[in-house]
């Protein structure tokens, strides 16, 4: 075989690899002094030496580049290189695209030609092979990649680099294996805990399925009179999961008989609807990808929020790409297509200076990564999936706690723009038709993304499946994304359209088999990335970047056109049938035919039981010396409070041209709690999008978390710009222990205060996800076994229409001599709070909420707001960390006095770090000063003003008991993430 | 009724900010077209209709190979005569943030961009200085405007040939919030080059994205400013008078 290796390095300043040396030394190689990267590309395209040189010639840019042909490229001797390529039949994004400039050069095809990417990293500097192997292990992740080390002498004798190219070895046509159920009920549960028992005796992975599920799945094939087939196993697993079925939130409770997704969720967005009558402005809820509300008169809005855990916690890059992405993918999935315009994201992590090891298994060889690698990767993750998408990231956040370090919480959010009608239709609806074409659209399948809707349906341990992994590619997606929404929907060139997320085709075709009443896949017509692929690995793969489309038997042709055009891969892979049955196909033998009904409702139901946990609550410990100005400099300082600038910056916020009030706001550059887009450029509407989240209340009271949650939520939503009576929102329960009755009563009582809440405020719930099991199980440095589960987290995230975007108010102070006033009331809670965090773990008192009675007041706000220039809703940290976040925000100090205060509160310190919730901070200029004061009433007071001086004072009536400057409050805030 | 300057803005392969760059033409005057570069390549001569090109920003080909690389190779290899030929013309080309890349990629602008001196995407608002003679530029002292990017650090050519379109500079937006002028270490503070007649631009900052007043960071600051001396808000930002600019080069000619 021909093969030509170009490699290419940097001839001006190489940054990266600066910051790759960086990076290195802190992982631990102190004395490496230097990288050099070298971007390669092996293709096995016959090339003659001319072509070469061209080929070389458009891989090279000359000003900053240098490239050479089958040689040596790097000088000065290394002490080692490691080389990063894919492994066989991995999707390999950049050799696509150099091969695509191969064939543009030379002018000319190169069948069955491809180009494999590789990257080395040359090390310089005195590394011995343990930090080398610490290097590599940083740099790869093993499922789909291979790294190799390249000592100097070798490097020299062969003239450079290996042109190895990886290729994939043939495997035997794979087939449907048949699985006798007529087996004990160990073996039963055996299989649905670890798996079916493979030909090699290994179990296949977690199915996540009971025993109970298993007596019904053997019920259901006996009265059918034959055992299933694998694929008919894994395709029942994946629909009962957790993940897909969310069966916690439908089963029945203890006084809720159709559990707390229908009694609660439900029904309160039933109630809230039925009472806003005409100003109803729901459009589709919980019915599909996303949750639909009216926009303006021509466009309605979309919105999913979801979590990516599980993946996260092995390969947090990996894990938040694929979660970003795969959110965009709900909203192309929503209605006919509906365009990504939005999106956002929330970490919750372990504290980012812990080192202490865990480990996965007790022979410690499994280590898990430490909160800071997780950060790191997740961060990452969101950079390349938002920014390569063109979607701006317009709000986000990060909490840091030390129980998310055996499990961290990813949640990625998309809010999506769709025309109200589209090639004549009602957008928000679809329905794939009998006759219809399956397609399949995007990416090729592969072992990627095997078991993760099971896999994230239970605790991470020692078996979780390292396949569970998948990867992204969203300039794959962007393309298709492009096609689907801005083209062929408008063509109407489908019936329906879903992504393929957890589960793949089987839960997408799955899904939308219920539309037209049934299917029939000829599994061998999916496209794969590799042969030797098993049809039940086809059918549940979750190889990202792919969509399902029912396409009318006439409007294939126009519609493989265009995807021709757009170098986009779509495939008929079966048909839309009726008749209630979902079959599959394989090579003509009918290897899967399960009944839709009991597919999709033939799982056991058991009522849950609850019990209500027994808890010792702890006081605040407030120790005597602390002084209220140092208090306030350590909670700014707070990995949940302070700034986390350098992740917001690093996200495209302006594409699309629509942002209005930033996620990064003010002179001080202060990453804000709510941020208003406006996605329609012609249009005066826009949306503001914020979230809120409690998770350390939960060790107070559940109740109170949620209502805290969707409370502040509200708030931020109405201090950035919206009314009341037009927000949703959306519900994302992350839990643990979920199988204990006393978290599931936990669970219940949170789920009661989203029904109480919500319908005070009458905020409709719109769309929801659930994640049930963030626990985890290991070992310590010792291996001592350890458990760790997450506090107990409801995210709330809220959406709103602005009917005039330009109504948006900021977070910063605007200027001195602006008057500082307070709405709401003050109390000596601390239960749960970031104060009591620091004082002795408070757990009692946790902040109730009076929604009926705060209702009433941001209703009010919602008239005066446009008498403020400023406005914070008090959270994490009370009321001083809010007014300090203006302050930092506006870069202008203030005065004020905390005798006017209401409340019940009986200390200073509960008056500026309590987290009472239903407050209000802001700002009116003394011309507006009479205008606002009449709409508020008594609800608001005036504490005191801005200055336009450096100086920040806060009195007790004739006591100065904080006395500090702007410039003090922004080094405590912005220290905690320094350098990172 | 006089005909609107006829502006196409590329698509395809992950560029991603042609919506914005098309509306800010408009906005200004124009009519623009969004045209994916595989419908050019199969109908080549219709680059013929159009007096404006723009480029706009984006993530091609994911970046990958380097950016604006892959892009720029398909427009050379596939639509280098019709694009001499346009270029013959009396016509406009703006690439911004992606498509300066990818025009500076293909050769049409001299130089190349690489990794910002962080080494890390970065998004913030910068102030510009305009250099130079350019229909794009004219009457115009500096302005600000956005950048997002993780490689624009401006390299010039070996031999130092280079028309600089805008410097970054110490402006409005360095005061507000305290930032240093030079975002990404680009040789001497070069944001945006021109091509030796002026007609064609490419700028690593994105004026589409500041063509609104509401769209600055400050606005919020301005418009109590604005309303203590009794004054509307402008509905305009910096960025749009470059958009304005490129229709007027024409309208002023018709008139002619």
């Amino acid at each position: 075989m021909h093969t030509t290796r170009i490699d290419v390095i940097l001839k001006t300043l190489d940054t990266r690899a600066r910051e790759k040396t960086r990076e290195f030394k802190r992982l631990g190689a102190p004395s490496l002094t230097d990288v050099v990267i070298v971007d390669s590309y092996i293709t096995s395209a016959n090339l003659s030496s001319d072509e070469k040189e061209q080929v070389l010639r458009s891989l090279v840019n000359p000003n900053i580049e240098r490239g050479t042909i089958d040689n040596t490229i790097i000088e000065k001797p290394f002490t080692v290189a490691i080389e990063i390529g894919y492994l066989a039949g991995v999707t390999d994004n950049v050799g696509t695209t150099a091969m695509e400039t191969i064939t543009d050069v030379t002018s000319r095809e190169h069948n069955d030609a491809s180009v494999s990417s590789a990257r080395v990293y040359a090390l310089y500097g005195n590394v011995n092979d343990l930090e080398v192997e610490r290097i590599k292990k940083s740099l790869y992740n093993a499922l789909i990649e291979r790294a190799t080390l390249v000592t100097w002498n070798e490097y020299v004798a062969k003239h450079g680099f290996s042109k190895m190219i990886p290729h994939v070895d043939l495997h035997s046509t794979a087939s449907a294996d048949i699985v006798s159920l007529s087996v004990s009920d160990e073996e039963l549960l055996a299989m649905g805990t670890a798996g079916i028992k493979g030909a090699d005796g290994k179990r296949r992975g977690p199915l996540a399925l009971s025993l109970k599920d298993m007596q019904t799945i053997r019920e259901y094939f006996k009265t059918l009179g034959r055992n299933p087939t694998d694929i008919e196993i894994e395709m029942i697993a994946q629909t009962w999961s957790e993940h897909c079925k969310h069966r916690i939130f439908a089963s029945p409770m203890e006084g809720l008989p159709k559990g707390i997704y229908k009694e609660y969720i439900k029904r309160a967005t039933e109630e809230i609807r039925a009472k806003k009558g005409k100003k109803d402005f729901c459009v589709s809820v919980f019915s599909d990808n996303s949750g639909v509300i009216e926009f303006d008169k021509n466009w309605l809005v979309t919105h999913k929020v979801e979590t990516h855990n599980s993946p996260s916690a092995l390969d947090p890059f990996g894990g938040a790409i694929t979660g970003i992405v795969g959110v965009n993918r709900d909203a192309i999935g929503t209605g006919l297509g509906s365009k990504p315009v939005a999106n956002m994201y929330g970490f919750c992590v372990g504290e980012p200076t812990d080192t202490h090891p865990l480990f996965r298994d007790e022979r410690m060889q499994e280590q898990m990564l430490p909160p800071r690698r997780i950060l790191d990767g997740v961060v990452r993750g969101i950079n390349s999936g938002g920014n390569c998408s063109g979607i701006p990231t317009t709000h986000g956040f990060l909490i840091c706690e030390d129980r998310f370090r055996g499990k961290p919480l990813v949640f990625a959010g998309t809010v999506g723009l769709l025309p109200r009608k589209t090639a004549g239709r009602k957008s928000w609806e679809k329905a794939a038709r009998p006759g219809d074409l399956i397609v399949s659209v995007g990416n090729r399948v592969g072992l990627d993304g095997i078991h993760g809707a099971t896999f994230s349906s239970v605790k991470l341990d020692e078996g979780s499946p390292a396949t569970a992994v998948q990867i992204g590619d969203p300039i794959t997606q962007k393309k298709f994304s492009d096609m689907l929404v801005k083209e062929a929907r408008d063509l109407g060139l489908y019936n329906s359209i879903t992504d393929n997320g957890a589960g793949g085709i089987s839960s997408a075709i799955g899904e939308m088999a219920r539309e037209s009443g049934g299917c029939r896949v000829d599994l061998e017509k999916v496209p794969v990335k590799y042969p030797g692929l098993a049809p039940w690995q086809i059918w549940i793969s979750e190889s990202q970047e792919r969509m399902t489309l029912a396409v009318p038997k006439n409007k294939w042709k126009e519609l493989s056109e265009l995807a021709k055009r757009r170098g986009v891969e779509v495939t008929v892979i079966g048909e839309f049938t009726k008749g209630g049955q979902a079959q599959v196909a394989w090579n003509g033998k009918t290897i899967l035919d399960l009944s839709l009904a009991f597919l999709h409702d033939g799982w056991p139901r058991e009522e849950l039981a609850i019990k209500e946990p027994i808890r010792v609550l702890t006081p605040l410990k407030r120790s005597a010396q602390s002084e209220f100005g140092t208090d306030m400099l350590a909670l700014l300082s707070r990995p949940s409070i302070a700034s986390h600038l350098y992740i917001a910056e690093q996200y495209d916020y302006e594409v699309q041209g629509g942002s209005v009030t930033k996620p990064v706001q003010g002179r001080g550059r202060v990453p804000a709690p709510s941020s208003v887009t406006k996605p329609v450029l012609s249009s005066k509407a826009g949306i503001l999008m914020t979230s809120a989240l409690y998770p350390t209340y939960s060790d107070g009271d559940t109740y109170k978390m949620a209502a805290a949650s969707i409370d502040t939520a509200v708030r931020q939503a109405v201090v950035g710009g919206a009314n009341l009576d037009s927000i949703a929102i959306l519900d994302n329960f992350c839990w643990s222990r979920s199988n204990t009755p006393e978290s599931l009563w936990d669970l219940r009582e949170a789920g009661r205060a989203c029904y109480e809440t919500a319908l005070a405020y009458e905020t409709p719930y719109i769309s929801g996800k659930d994640s049930m099991h963030n626990d985890f199980r290991g070992y310590d440095h010792k291996a001592n076994p350890v458990s760790i589960s997450i506090p107990p987290t409801l995210l709330i995230s809220a959406i709103a229409v602005l009917p005039n975007a330009l109504d948006a108010v900021s977070l910063d102070f605007k200027q001195g001599g602006d008057l500082i006033y307070v709405i709401g009331e003050t109390h000596d809670e601390f239960g749960g709070t970031e104060y009591g965090a620091m004082y002795g773990h408070a757990t009692e008192g946790v902040p109730s909420v009076d929604a009926n009675a705060w209702a009433k007041i941001y209703k009010s706000y919602g008239r005066a707001r446009k008498y403020t220039n400023a406005g914070f809703a008090v959270a994490r940290g009370g009321l001083a960390t809010a007014l300090n976040t203006m302050a930092i925000g506006g870069g202008l100090g203030y005065e004020i006095d905390l005798k006017k205060l209401r409340g019940t509160y009986t200390s200073r310190h509960a008056a500026l770090f309590a987290e009472s919730q239903g407050r209000i901070v802001c700002t009116v200029s003394k011309r507006d000063r009479e205008s606002f004061e009449k709409i508020m009433g008594a609800n608001a007071v005036c504490v005191g003003k801005v200055v336009k001086d450096d100086v920040v004072i806060v009195k007790d009536a004739k006591d100065a008991i904080v006395a500090t400057t702007v410039e003090q409050l922004q080094l405590a805030f912005e220290k905690t993430f320094k350098g990172f | 009724m006089k005909t609107k300057p006829k502006v196409i803005v590329f698509s395809g392969y992950g560029l991603n900010c042609e919506a914005e760059t098309k509306f800010a033409f408009e906005e200004a005057g124009g009519k623009a077209d969004i045209v994916h570069i595989n419908d050019v390549i199969a109908d080549p001569k219709m680059l013929l209709k159009y007096q404006i090109l723009a480029m706009p920003g984006g993530f091609s080909y994911g970046d990958d190979t380097g950016s604006g690389k892959a892009y720029g190779n398909r427009l050379n290899n596939h639509l280098g005569p019709i694009l001499t030929e346009f270029l013959k013309r009396d016509t406009l080309v703006i690439g911004i943030c992606n498509g300066f890349q990818i025009l500076t990629a293909a050769g049409i602008l001299p130089g190349a961009l690489t990794y910002n001196e962080s080494a890390r995407y970065m998004v913030r608002w910068v102030d510009l200085k305009i250099e130079g003679n350019s229909p794009w530029t004219k009457n115009l002292k500096t302005i600000s405007v956005p950048i997002a990017h993780g490689e624009g650090k401006y390299v010039p050519r070996e031999d130092g040939q280079v028309n600089i379109a805008f410097k970054y500079t110490e402006g409005a937006m360095c005061e507000y919030q305290h930032l240093p002028m030079n975002p990404n270490g680009s040789a001497q503070d070069i944001a945006g080059v021109i091509s030796a007649d002026g007609r064609i631009l490419g700028m690593m900052p994105h004026p589409e994205r500041g063509m609104f007043f509401h769209q600055r960071p400050d606005w919020q600051v301005q418009k109590e400013t604005f309303k203590n001396k009794g004054k509307k808000l402008p509905m305009y930002g910096d960025g749009f008078a470059l958009f304005k600019n490129a229709i007027s080069y024409y309208n002023k000619k018709v008139t002619k």
